[in-house]
């Protein structure tokens, strides 16, 4: 028996996580700039505020470091904070508030608190926001222990891992594409519909070469895999979903179905997610591997702002397609 | 002074002692404990018995006890990397906090947190913070928490002179201000920010508390030597709190005795005057208490050097309660990460 679906936006499975939970518990509450009464500057979160009020859906000040503060200590005494920060950029901000506070409570406690925080923010270039507006750091929470991270592709997958952040005892952060809100996809109807941290998904079956893809880079992943279809090549696409915890089984399974390996992620290259993931691909997959993990990120350069210059620095499926067939062309196949 | 600022500089009447003779006891007792378990502190630290880095809270006694002494036991309180007192005040166990020193299992962290992360979440102590300022956040959180539960609590966020240049405090006291939380920010001014006066680096005309007329509190600068002036400021600040009236500022003048932390030298050979010490080691707020209740009829020597003993007694049983714990197991290394 199948539960039945509807198709809805990115956007407004942002909303739907976040309401239905807020109906199911009533010390959840939502809080981040122009969050409430303008519905966030994505206009993700409309129509909260009338729902629940102002009480529970709140406008703050920008001022990150003073709201995760907030969240963090609102968190340890009995309530489940929802913290928006509008771009993952701002994260700098409040840094100290979550990797220093929230990461370590439940560990330098003893175990006594823990801190039960979501963190929505956004990732990712293309809509000429320039070098402030449109990093993609979710390497930088993913490497602090006591941090869960997810970075969901679909609508099903945010609504599902943003509804188990909320759930969750521990510190999450959600980083959401901001290129991605409108996005349709077909998402369970059901009020308690969750996605478990640490189990990846497989997009599309393979048997030529894995995709690691992330979060916007699991689109591209998948145009890449129809091109290369095309010419003869199968493609296999795994989503992680989670950074923190990482399902590495689902990607050394694929690995040994396709003897082959690329990691896309649209952050940084350099000591980024692609560098973990093609690292761990080598050290744990290596006697299936008929060629090197090849990775495929940003350009090490602040993202610019020309429309000549942004989409030259962000992957995209030509340079994966080019990525893979070099794969085949460097190995005998 | 400036009137425009609106600052109430606060110190009672040395001739009286207007509380409850259990009162004060109990707030004498308290101020002992912590000056004996200090006192313990720099032994077993200079024994090699304790590592890492341990900052003594003693002379500042009297800020601590004469907050927490307002509090009830599930109010919130935010502490420092000077922790101890504050922890002591609000009704933290010696022989756990000693393990906890000691890094041993039967700490109040298992010994994974240490001096500077004592927290005791049944008190409603958040937990002390090696970050300057990094309790801010989360005193202004906890409060935000208990006025939407309704709880009627209020959190203390205390902090040294040091915090108030941080950006946390002022993001915080505005959160705080705008939506009338109630959390008092409590100042502990012991005029050193580890090696450097705060006159030198701090922008304010006289008192660190004119930083409050910014965010729209009411500030008071306390003698924080004082326990009874501290006491009766956190009675009326707290009240005030729960009515739901908002934040406030406490500055409680204090000093340090000691160094920024056990081991870093001789202050009065580098940063610091012998003057300007012996100055605060006569306003010493444990003897000028004992004076007040010598004058109050409430004891007499004999009984303050019982106190004394058994207060020590106390505390050396910590030591052999910590003494005698074993460390965590390595197996315990990975628990907790997660909740």
């Amino acid at each position: 028996m199948s539960t039945p679906e509807r198709v809805i936006t990115y956007g407004e499975a942002v909303r739907e996580a976040i309401a239905e939970e807020m109906r199911r518990d009533e010390t959840v509450f939502f809080m981040g700039e122009d969050v409430a009464a303008a519905g966030g500057v994505f206009k993700v979160t409309v129509g909260l505020l009338d729902e629940f009020g102002e009480e529970r859906v709140r406008d703050t000040p920008i001022s990150e470091a003073g709201i995760m503060g907030a969240g963090v200590g609102a968190a340890l005494t009995g309530m489940r904070p929802i913290v928006e920060i509008m771009f993952g950029d701002f994260i700098t901000i409040a840094m100290d508030q979550i990797v220093n506070q929230a990461a370590k409570m439940c560990y330098m406690t003893g175990g006594q608190a823990s801190v039960p925080l979501t963190i929505r923010t956004t990732i990712g270039a293309g809509r000429s926001s320039a070098a402030q507006h449109s990093q993609s750091l979710q390497a930088w929470l993913s490497h602090i222990p006591g941090v869960k991270v997810a970075i969901p592709s679909t609508p099903a997958d945010l609504k599902g891992l943003l509804k188990t952040s909320i759930r969750d005892d521990n510190p999450t952060v959600i980083y959401e594409d901001k290129m991605m809100y409108g996005l349709k996809g077909p998402v369970p109807d059901d009020d308690d519909y969750t996605i478990p941290f640490g189990v990846a998904d497989i997009k599309r079956e393979g048997s030529d070469v894995t995709l690691v893809a992330t979060s916007s880079m699991v689109h591209t992943a998948l145009k890449a895999a129809d091109m290369l279809d095309k010419e003869g090549v199968s493609v296999e696409v795994v989503d992680p979903r989670t950074l923190s915890p990482l399902d590495m089984d689902t990607i050394i399974r694929s690995v040994e179905k396709t003897s082959r390996a690329v990691v896309v992620d649209e952050a940084y290259r350099s000591y980024g997610v692609t560098g973990e993931l093609a690292s761990r691909i080598a050290d744990e997959a290596f006697d299936y591997l008929d060629a090197p993990v090849k990775r495929v990120g940003a350009m090490d350069v602040p993202v610019p702002f020309s429309p000549g210059l942004e989409p030259e620095t962000i992957p995209d499926e030509a340079k994966l397609v080019r990525t893979v067939q070099g794969l085949f062309h460097d190995v005998a196949v | 002074m400036s009137e425009s600022l609106e600052l109430i500089t606060t110190s009672s009447d040395e001739g009286t002692l207007p509380l409850p003779e259990p009162q004060c006891r109990e707030i004498y007792d308290k101020m002992l404990t912590i000056r004996r378990f200090e006192e313990a502190v720099l032994e077993i630290y200079t024994q090699g018995l304790m590592r890492g880095l341990a900052h003594l809270y003693i002379g500042q006694e009297a800020s601590a006890v004469g907050i927490c002494s307002a509090l009830n036991d599930d109010d919130y309180l935010t502490s420092t990397h000077r922790g101890h007192g504050h922890l002591i005040a609000k009704g933290g166990k010696v022989d756990r906090m000693m393990a906890e020193m000691m890094g041993k299992v039967d700490g109040y962290n298992r010994g994974k947190g240490g001096t500077m992360h004592i927290a005791d979440m049944s008190l409603g102590i958040l937990g002390a913070n090696g970050i300057v300022g990094g309790g801010m956040g989360m005193a202004t959180g906890a409060a935000l928490s208990g006025k939407m539960r309704g709880s009627g609590q209020v959190a203390v966020c205390f902090f040294g002179d040091g915090a108030i240049n941080q950006g946390a405090f002022l993001e915080s006291a505005n959160l705080a201000s705008i939506w009338s939380l109630p959390v008092l920010f409590v100042c502990e001014n012991n005029h050193y920010g580890e090696y450097t006066a705060a006159s030198d680096v701090t922008a304010v005309r006289e008192h660190v508390a004119e930083r409050a007329a910014g965010f729209d509190m009411p500030a008071m600068v306390v003698d924080g030597n004082d326990a009874v002036a501290v006491h009766q400021t956190a009675v009326e600040m707290v009240e005030r709190a729960r009515a739901g009236e908002g934040p406030c500022l406490i500055e409680n003048k204090t000093y340090r005795y000691r160094g920024h932390h056990v081991g870093d030298g001789d202050p009065e050979k580098t940063y610091r005057t012998q003057e300007e010490t012996d100055t605060w080691l006569a306003k010493d707020p444990i003897p000028r208490f004992a004076r007040r209740m010598l004058k109050a009829g409430m004891v007499d020597e004999a009984e303050l050097e019982s106190i004394d003993a058994d207060i020590t007694k106390r505390v050396e049983d910590a030591v052999t309660f910590a003494n005698d714990s074993p460390y965590p197991t390595a197996d315990e290394v990975t628990d907790h990460v997660y909740a």
